[in-house]
């Protein structure tokens, strides 16, 4: 009985798939010139779309020359060959039950560490993420350092500012000065 | 008309020359002839390269395809608009153009420069001939625009589609002229050191042509992420291409420049840094030359790879070498005037925004770079992408940002608590304010939200430095408030101007942070197909495939989609995107066929359509669709950029002369004079 079913099911749902196709090929017209629009695309499928494949191949870079990376140079870039094909690379990698990481790594060792978008973050690599932080850390140190031993040399051994003399006055006096040009804008 | 071009480079060559050996003994001998004709070389520079440039158009205008440059960047259907711009579209052209702007520039400098400070102009006219001599013997030498071909070909092989943008027509001009009149302040600044005039007389001369230079640097940027946006197709401004990272860098460079002078100019410090930023600003131009025309980084915005590179790095090597001893010796002239009283000032919060805008720009320059040196070290190739550069250089931005807010609030020498207190606690209220609300609206990435919220801070310091200013105006006059921040900005164009290029600034960070929230599907459609997105908003925008139609157009065949738009249900329009074959006069395909994206902006988001190509030749389409939050405001903030540039930058502003009452009334409202008196 249910081998009956199941083979009148699969009658009817050929039949469906058969006349839809029919109807599509009816519905979707040739273009005039179909040379014009580039090279003939497949259609999208729902991995291309997928969310964790677009994260891995934006880690990847095409090896076009674009500089791009797979995911954008393939959505970009629609003469490209290179990036199609490494999307399908990453899809059958991805089929083997490969895990994200070692699907990076096979590209890694097929084209080398040039192939990720960002250089691993270890050895000689830190130096390209965190020497700049560090350079701009060290030089705001010692400017800090530096603009405090100029306001010491300025209130100890200085005493004039600009050539002025200083004030004759209280530092009651210079405070309330103070005060008082503050309560104006600017 | 190609013969007397090429004999107006030789001339202009002599004439360079000429003109720098004048322009130098001259003004070391103080001989008046000699710098008189300098001064004439200059001039005489201008007129032989405006022939070589004319000559040039005519053959471009003629379709004299026997010249290499004329076959190779134009076609017999290039419409007329490009047909001006494929003066600049290659390598050889673009040097000409470079040289001839150049040399405008330096006359410009001879014509312009005021009396008080004509003791530099032969140096400056020696300094210019000479870079416009070097520009044009690697022309003579190695790119000839020029050089003819054993034969003319029918038809020319036509320009690069991604060139036939108007962003392409005047993106190249404005980054150059920024680029080139960097030569200016440099050339002055050599002329300081050379004739040991080095107070801050030579600062006035070169402010007008360092702003000058500054605008067209900013507007050239803009234009190429703007071009990059809706040209590229990849939804996207800035990549952080080795050629876009090499126009960045002088423009931090002189922006840091823009701060740092203000110092000089007010107490006498920092001679030496503000010489060495100007140095290296103009050495940073050359070396984005060298990167653009050696082809030592891969970059799509490159020319091809051609020696000329090589002559660029030589003369980067051999200015840098001759303008670093030249400063290093001149350096006890250099000695600082005044001392920093207070570590709480203004004086102090420039010193820390120079050391971030020149911190970021040895980033840029270390992440450009970084992969040759690890090639060097390690001997390994790496990438350095998007990613990286955003992990180094946005925490570097934002503390940026976050001076960029401070500063104006800090006063002069020295600032007390109270009036620390006075002016920080409306903008630290608007930025923490502006925190709560967006961590309330569900907001959690770290970056949009620190990039929102020092915007909001620094926004509202900006807006306080105008409502103080107004209401004392106010106050003390009577004027309207809003006649008042017309006359604040009338009066004082420096100091308020620059506040709208710092508005500017926030407007574009936080349209840049608005693209973290960037989402964007593929879809293939039939026609009446639909596809879905939902914007970050939370508007389902509908996407519905009208058809396919091809038609002849111009210099190319196209095949446009058209796409009909809904928003929550309701039509707002229809996008149409291309695919454009481009061909020469007898129809062949001339490049490899491009796409013109469909956008719809508005002050929320942009809607971007793609069109990849079609499935087996029929009407159903592969499409992109991207939804781009904030994008209009990259473009809005970069107008308020450039308007605040030109309203510093615009002439006066200052007081009538011998008028006092009316300069105490120009002052109200943004001056305090902090001097200690007996």
């Amino acid at each position: 009985m249910n081998d009956h079913v199941s083979r009148r099911g699969f009658f009817v749902a050929a039949v469906a798939a058969a006349g839809a196709v029919l109807q599509d090929s009816a519905s979707v017209g040739r273009v005039y010139d179909p040379g014009r629009a580039g090279r003939a695309l497949p259609p999208v499928t729902a991995v291309d779309n997928d969310a964790a494949f677009q994260r891995i191949e934006k880690r990847i870079r095409c090896s076009c020359g674009c500089g791009l990376d797979v995911y954008t140079c393939r959505t970009t870039d629609f003469n490209c060959t290179y990036s199609p094909a490494m999307h399908k690379e990453v899809l059958r990698l991805a089929a083997t039950g490969k895990t994200a990481q070692q699907i990076t790594d096979e590209f890694v060792a097929q084209y080398g560490e040039q192939a990720l978008m960002s250089p691993p973050r270890r050895g000689f690599n830190l130096a390209g993420y965190f020497v700049p932080s560090v350079v701009v850390l060290i030089a705001g140190i010692l400017l800090f350092l530096r603009l405090r031993r100029w306001t010491r040399d300025v209130q100890v051994g200085s005493p004039t500012v600009d050539g002025v003399p200083p004030p004759n006055a209280s530092a009651a006096e210079l405070e309330r000065l103070r005060q008082e040009l503050d309560r104006l804008p600017g | 008309m190609t013969l007397l071009g090429h004999l107006s480079l030789w001339l202009a060559f002599l004439v360079g020359l000429w003109g720098a050996v004048t322009g130098f003994v001259g003004g070391a001998q103080g001989r008046a002839d000699l710098q008189q004709s300098a001064r004439h070389a200059t001039f005489a520079l201008f007129a032989a390269l405006v022939v070589a440039v004319v000559s040039l158009e005519v053959a471009i205008f003629r379709h004299d395809f026997s010249l290499e440059y004329v076959a190779a960047y134009t076609s017999r259907n290039l419409p007329t608009f490009y047909l001006w711009s494929a003066l600049y579209a290659g390598q050889k052209g673009s040097l000409l153009f470079w040289a001839t702007v150049l040399s405008l520039f330096a006359v410009l400098a001879q014509l312009l420069t005021s009396r008080r400070h004509r003791v530099y102009l032969p140096y400056v006219a020696g300094v210019t001939c000479l870079v416009a001599t070097f520009f044009i013997s690697v022309m003579l030498f190695a790119a000839n625009p020029f050089q003819r071909l054993a034969f003319a070909p029918l038809d020319g092989s036509g320009m690069n589609p991604q060139l036939q943008n108007p962003g392409m027509v005047f993106h190249p001009p404005m980054l150059y002229l920024g680029y080139i009149s960097i030569t200016i302040p440099f050339a002055f600044a050599i002329a300081a050191l050379l004739s040991k005039q080095l107070d801050t007389e030579w600062l006035t001369a070169i402010r007008k042509w360092t702003l000058v230079s500054w605008l067209f640097l900013s507007i050239g940027l803009l234009i190429g992420m703007w071009w990059a946006y809706v040209e590229l197709g990849w939804g996207g401004y800035w990549a952080w291409d080795p050629v876009e990272n090499a126009a960045l860098l002088p423009w931090l460079v002189m922006t840091a420049f823009l701060h740092s002078v203000m110092i000089q100019e007010k107490r006498g410090m920092l001679k030496k840094w503000n010489l060495g930023l100007i140095i290296g600003a103009w050495l940073l131009s050359i070396f984005g030359t060298f990167l653009t025309r050696s082809g030592v980084i891969a970059s799509v915005h490159s020319f091809t790879q051609s020696p000329v590179g090589w002559f660029f790095g030589g003369f980067l090597l051999l200015a840098a070498v001759a303008s670093f001893a030249l400063y290093a010796i001149r350096l006890p002239l250099l000695a600082t005037e005044a001392r920093l009283e207070s570590m709480v000032s203004r004086e102090a919060s420039f010193f820390f925004n120079n050391l971030l805008l020149i911190g970021l720009a040895f980033s840029v320059l270390w992440g450009t770079l970084f992969p040759i040196l690890s090639e060097w070290v390690r001997g390994v190739k790496i990438t350095y992408g998007p990613a990286t550069f955003n992990f180094v250089n946005i925490p570097l931005g934002l503390v940026l940002l976050l001076l960029t807010g401070i500063g104006p609030l800090i006063a002069w020498r020295r600032a007390s608590l109270p009036n620390l207190r006075r002016q920080f606690a409306v903008p630290v209220t608007s930025g923490v304010f502006m925190l709560l609300i967006l961590l309330v609206a569900g907001m959690r990435d770290l970056g949009p939200l620190l990039a929102i919220s020092i915007g909001a801070f620094v926004f509202a310091t900006v807006i306080q430095e105008f409502a103080r200013g107004a209401r004392a105006r106010h106050r003390q006059y009577g004027e309207p408030i809003a006649f008042a921040v017309v006359q604040l900005l009338t009066r004082n164009r420096r100091r308020y101007g620059g506040y709208i290029v710092h508005i500017a600034i926030v407007l574009l960070f936080v349209a840049f942070a608005g693209m973290a929230f960037k989402t964007e599907t593929q879809a293939t459609l039939r026609p009446g197909d639909s596809v879905t997105l939902k914007s970050p908003y939370g508007h389902l925008y509908t996407f519905t495939h009208l058809g396919i139609s091809q038609y002849n157009a111009l210099n190319r065949e196209v095949t446009a989609a058209l796409v009909e738009v809904r928003r929550d249900g309701k039509q707002i329009g229809r996008l149409r995107t291309e695919k454009r074959q481009h061909v020469d006069a007898l129809g062949r395909p001339t490049f490899e066929p491009s796409t013109a994206v469909g956008i719809r902006s508005d002050l929320r988001e942009d809607l971007y359509v793609v069109l990849g190509g079609l499935v087996n030749g029929t009407e159903e389409a592969v499409y992109r669709f991207t939804i781009n939050p904030l994008v209009w405001w990259v473009w809005f903030g970069g107008f308020v950029l450039v308007i605040g540039g030109l309203i510093v930058l615009w002439p006066g502003g200052g007081s009538a002369p011998g008028a006092r009452g009316r300069t105490q009334r120009a002052q109200a409202g943004y001056t305090v004079k902090l001097e200690a008196r007996p």
